[in-house]
């Protein structure tokens, strides 16, 4: 019940702002503006999907925007050796590759015992230093990518002028799988007792260690599925800015999806509303015209008012419970 | 344990340091007898295409003339980590410093420090503007006013000389960009553009997602408009993109009457598919390794004094011909290319 | 504070193969004056220990010192005086770090979203206010780091004397116990007479504070002022303070080993600098010895726990409170 409330909020809070940007700009309801917003979500959904477990543990992923950057350079190497590759396998390889990256970042939490934090800020930096020289410090060009690979953004269900891209399809097998694992399933539960109370899921026989393992690896997957989204979507990959900040990205739209950032709340369906309130506000800011050196603050003040919120919100729970 | 972890951390930073110090590019064996001059080049950020062409001028040039070339630069693109490279590089003892510095006044006390020991300092592509004296000369690719000229031209051409179009630029504080925006719009106070106008002028902060964002919000502002100019290559690879995904491009899928002619810089390779694709027609750029070609050249020369500037006079570069050396000893590389369908095949960079 | 000694340690190796590695680099004279590039993340990881041993997370400082950096050069150009810009640099510092320790104590948010927001908040400020210029510092004001006492430039001195004041500010006062105290375990400190909340808004102020005296070196050292001055330094101060032997969680720290820490930083930057390394190899390099630092930090603990069979572990916390 309660978590039907907060998705309530985030999913108003969305409506509260396209409703403004609307009145603003009657255009941002064109089919335009529409799949502009659609283009921006899967990127960002996928990895918000996995980074999700991992901040239900109580644990954070910064590590992301490297695995992203190193997993689309990865991506366009691969292709370059082997142009035939078949997409579906350009996305399993790519997922694969960032799988190993985060269960890296996963063995030295749970069996390094060391602070997640600080872990994920040192393989930022490391996996990023991995990307350049993956690279060669090269960039991975359109010319090394087949066309089916950087059109699937164009493929998709086409409602009128809307278009359903793949890439969005992929999010919602992602959050199916999630919502499922989460919710239904003994691991699900073990995830969010993991994020209540460690020790107490310890002494009830859980195996934390395998538990923390597996959501960093999965975090990493979904980066880097991202990362094959990435190249696909923007058709070239650079070692330097494929996502870069990308971490504070996802990070933010968890949050604003009123998932818990110290663990043990929180829902697929809420990381995704969090993604969908990001994207929207992305390309409102950019129809609207507010000017460029605005934007970011404007971004950090949503931050801060949507979490302000969420913590009213509980405020409010906890005096009716009392 | 602690015992155990130390040599290991120490094992690391041998392991992880020893391979690459070696292959820095020790050129060519010295050839009179004296020492070599050592060169660097720093260019704003690591794995860009386009400051990749420049360093094979500068490696051209070094095994051309005999000196020690090497390249240090930042991860990312900004002034206060080349400052830090500068000050590395000063102790190391170089004896050229060349870079493509990413402010235009942030690096002046540096660059006066290397100076006062005799090193020679050449600006590459872009310039120190209103803080020329603190460096020797700079090599830049072409002239504000050809480039913005060029562009409008290209532009006016491709959109049949008259309707809507707007600039997706890469920061606002980017000096280079506002150069050539701000003689883009002188350009077009001309009669000659009067039927072309500027409908707005967008920031894509030269990243790919806010790039794109920001051309798809182009085409829902503006349902009218005939032509994107991008002069930065992630905001063209963007755009195109864009383009290509909404097929509103001339020939394109969803082209109706108001087809999207997209033009801008980038380097030929990275917008080969594009082109063969029809999304882009033409666009233009200089060859960037003649900047590095030309820098590496007058940094040898300078230092080795077989050659001081002066500003208004001329100078016989090997394999270039004659430049012009202008006012505050600037230096342009070289002549503008534009890239269609045709040639863009001929070009690897 | 033994741990502290492991990045003393880790410094001295370090020196000894930076020498081998290139004969330039054991220059008595040029690491010294070179430090002075580090003195402005060395201030904010001072700050930085403190959030942390109170238990929090300060993700805005860079973005703070930039803006107090962007309004200082402002106000210098108006024709403020010395003694006004500077006390104006402390003033806004210590609101700015107040409006964080507000957000965190008084709205009880959780300090990592509530930094993240203000981290944009603060930078976007700057930009907003500057745009894309970047103002000139009045020459009179310019170079502090070009002067100094018996070779050591000011800004080292100056450095030296606050991390001796902030040291004996959380090792031997009261205060200092207070912080250590909300950071171990904040009920158990309130219920003990611990002023918890005003001890972590004063976390705040203090890096704040702290920042803005970074600020004014940085725009002296630079002679200019742009908004994007110090991005991502608020990782580097992190990675600072985690190295030089403070828990995450919170409780443990030392301000020696923050000092040490930043030398050892100093020490394999400049060093791989002056050997020509290049920097994709020095961000893999840094990454992995920050996970390896805090290993080794870690590592008689990790190994009592594992003899002592397996209790549990934790991960990232940013708030102890539920």
């Amino acid at each position: 019940m309660n978590g039907v409330r907060r998705e309530l909020i985030s999913a108003s809070l969305i409506v509260i702002l396209c409703l403004f940007a609307w009145i603003r700009e009657p255009r941002f309801f064109e089919p335009q503006s529409l799949n502009s917003i659609l283009l921006y979500l899967p990127m960002v959904a996928i990895a918000a999907v996995g980074q999700l477990p991992v901040i239900l543990t109580g644990g954070i992923d910064i590590s992301v925007g490297s695995i992203l950057g190193f997993t689309g350079i990865a991506v366009g190497l691969m292709f370059q050796s082997n142009s035939h590759l078949p997409i579906v396998a350009a996305f399993l390889f790519s997922g694969l590759a960032g799988g190993l990256l985060g269960a890296v970042n996963g063995a030295l939490v749970s069996w390094g015992r060391l602070p997640a934090i600080v872990v994920t800020i040192g393989t930022l930096s490391a996996f990023r230093g991995l990307t350049f020289l993956l690279s060669r410090g090269n960039q991975v060009d359109s010319t090394m990518l087949p066309s089916s690979f950087t059109n699937l953004v164009q493929q998709g269900i086409h409602i009128g002028s809307v278009t359903l891209n793949e890439p969005l399809l992929l999010v919602f097998l992602f959050a199916f799988v999630a919502s499922i694992g989460l919710g239904y399933t003994q691991f699900g539960r073990n995830v969010y007792s993991v994020g209540n109370n460690i020790k107490a899921a310890y002494l009830r026989g859980i195996s934390t260690q395998w538990i923390l393992f597996s959501v960093y690896a999965f975090s990493g997957f979904t980066a880097g599925v991202s990362g094959a989204i990435y190249a696909s979507r923007f058709g070239f990959v650079n070692p330097e800015s494929a996502g870069k900040s990308f971490e504070l990205t996802v990070i933010a739209a968890v949050a604003i999806g009123g998932v818990k950032i110290t663990g043990g709340y929180g829902s697929v369906l809420g990381a995704l509303l969090g993604c969908l309130f990001l994207a929207c506000l992305n390309v409102a800011l950019s129809v609207l015209g507010i000017n460029a050196n605005w934007q970011l603050m404007v971004y950090g003040l949503l931050i801060i008012l949507a979490v302000l919120l969420d913590s009213l919100l509980r405020m409010t729970k906890r005096k009716a419970a009392v | 344990m602690k015992k155990l972890f130390l040599p290991l951390i120490a094992g690391a930073l041998v392991a992880g340091c020893s391979p690459v110090s070696s292959p820095n590019s020790k050129t060519t064996s010295s050839t009179g007898g004296d020492q070599q001059i050592k060169m660097v080049y720093i260019a704003k950020s690591s794995g860009n295409p386009y400051f990749n062409q420049i360093e094979s001028g500068f490696k051209k040039a070094a095994a051309q003339f005999h000196f020690e070339y090497s390249t240090q630069s930042p991860t990312s693109a900004d002034a206060t980590s080349q400052l830090e490279i500068i000050k590395d590089q000063i102790q190391r003892g170089v004896d050229v410093i060349a870079i493509s510095p990413n402010s235009p006044d942030a690096l002046d006390q540096v660059l006066d420090q290397a100076r006062s020991k005799g090193i020679v300092v050449i600006c590459v592509d872009d310039d120190l503007t209103g803080n020329e004296s603190h460096r020797d000369a700079a090599v830049l690719p072409c002239d504000t006013k050809t480039v913005g000229d060029s562009q409008i031209a290209l532009m006016s051409k491709l959109m049949g000389g008259s309707g809507d179009f707007a600039i997706l630029s890469a920061t606002t504080d980017a000096p280079n960009q506002n150069a050539w925006i701000a003689e883009i719009k002188s350009q077009l106070a001309t009669p000659q553009y009067s039927k072309l106008k500027l409908v707005t002028t967008v920031y894509g902060n030269d990243e790919s997602q806010k790039s794109a964002t920001e051309a798809e919000a182009l085409l829902t502002d503006y349902p009218h408009l005939k032509g994107i100019l991008s002069p930065t290559s992630v905001g063209l690879a963007s755009a195109a993109q864009v383009l290509a995904t909404s097929g509103e491009y001339p020939g394109g899928p969803h082209a109706s009457t108001d087809a999207i002619q997209l033009t801008g810089l980038s380097t030929p390779n990275q917008m080969k598919k594009a082109v063969q694709n029809g999304v882009v027609a033409s666009f233009q750029l200089w060859d960037p390794s003649i900047s590095g070609y030309l820098a590496g050249y007058l940094g040898y020369m300078i230092k080795e004094k077989k050659l001081t500037l002066s500003e208004g006079g001329s100078i016989e570069v090997p394999n270039l011909g004659t430049v012009e050396d202008g006012k505050n000893n600037l230096i342009y590389a070289g002549p503008m290319l534009t890239f269609d369908k045709s040639n863009i095949g001929n070009y690897n960079f | 504070m033994k741990k502290a000694w492991v990045a003393g340690i880790l410094s001295l190796v370090s020196i000894f193969v930076f020498s081998r590695m290139s004969p330039e680099f054991l220059d008595w004279h040029f690491l010294v004056t070179n430090s002075t590039t580090y003195v402005e993340v060395g201030l904010l990881a001072l700050g930085m220990t403190f959030v942390i041993v109170a238990g929090q997370i300060d993700l805005s400082v860079a973005s703070l010192m930039a803006l107090v950096a962007c309004l200082a050069a402002l106000l210098l150009k108006k024709g403020a005086s010395i003694e006004e810009v500077v006390g104006f640099a402390l003033v806004a510092g210590a609101f700015l770090g107040y409006v964080n320790g507000f957000l965190v104590a008084k709205l009880k948010l959780p300090s990592f979203l509530v930094t993240l927001g203000t981290l944009a908040v603060y930078r976007g400020m700057a930009q907003a206010i500057l745009g894309p210029r970047s103002v000139e510092i009045p020459h009179q004001f310019v170079g502090i780091d070009q002067v100094g006492v018996a070779g050591i430039p000011d800004p080292v001195l100056l450095f030296a004397i606050l991390a001796a004041v902030t040291g004996l500010l959380l090792h031997q006062t009261v205060f200092g116990r207070w912080v250590v105290a909300t950071g171990s375990n904040e009920s158990a400190a309130r219920y003990s007479g611990v002023p918890t909340e005003k001890v972590k808004i004063a976390v705040f102020v203090l890096t704040g504070v702290l920042a803005g005296i970074g600020a004014l070196l940085m725009i002296s050292r630079l002679g200019v002022a742009r908004f994007d001055l110090a991005s991502g330094q608020e990782l580097d101060a992190i990675t600072i303070v985690v190295v030089g032997g403070a828990s995450i969680m919170g409780g443990q720290g030392s301000m020696l080993g923050t000092v040490l820490s930043l030398c050892l930083i100093d020490i394999i930057k400049t060093g791989m600098g002056v050997a020509n390394v290049k920097l994709p190899y020095q961000l893999t390099v840094i990454g992995i010895l920050l996970i390896l630092a805090v290993l080794a930090i870690n590592g008689s603990e990790l190994l009592a726990r594992w003899k002592s069979s397996r209790t549990s572990q934790q991960s990232f916390k940013s708030q102890p409170s539920g």
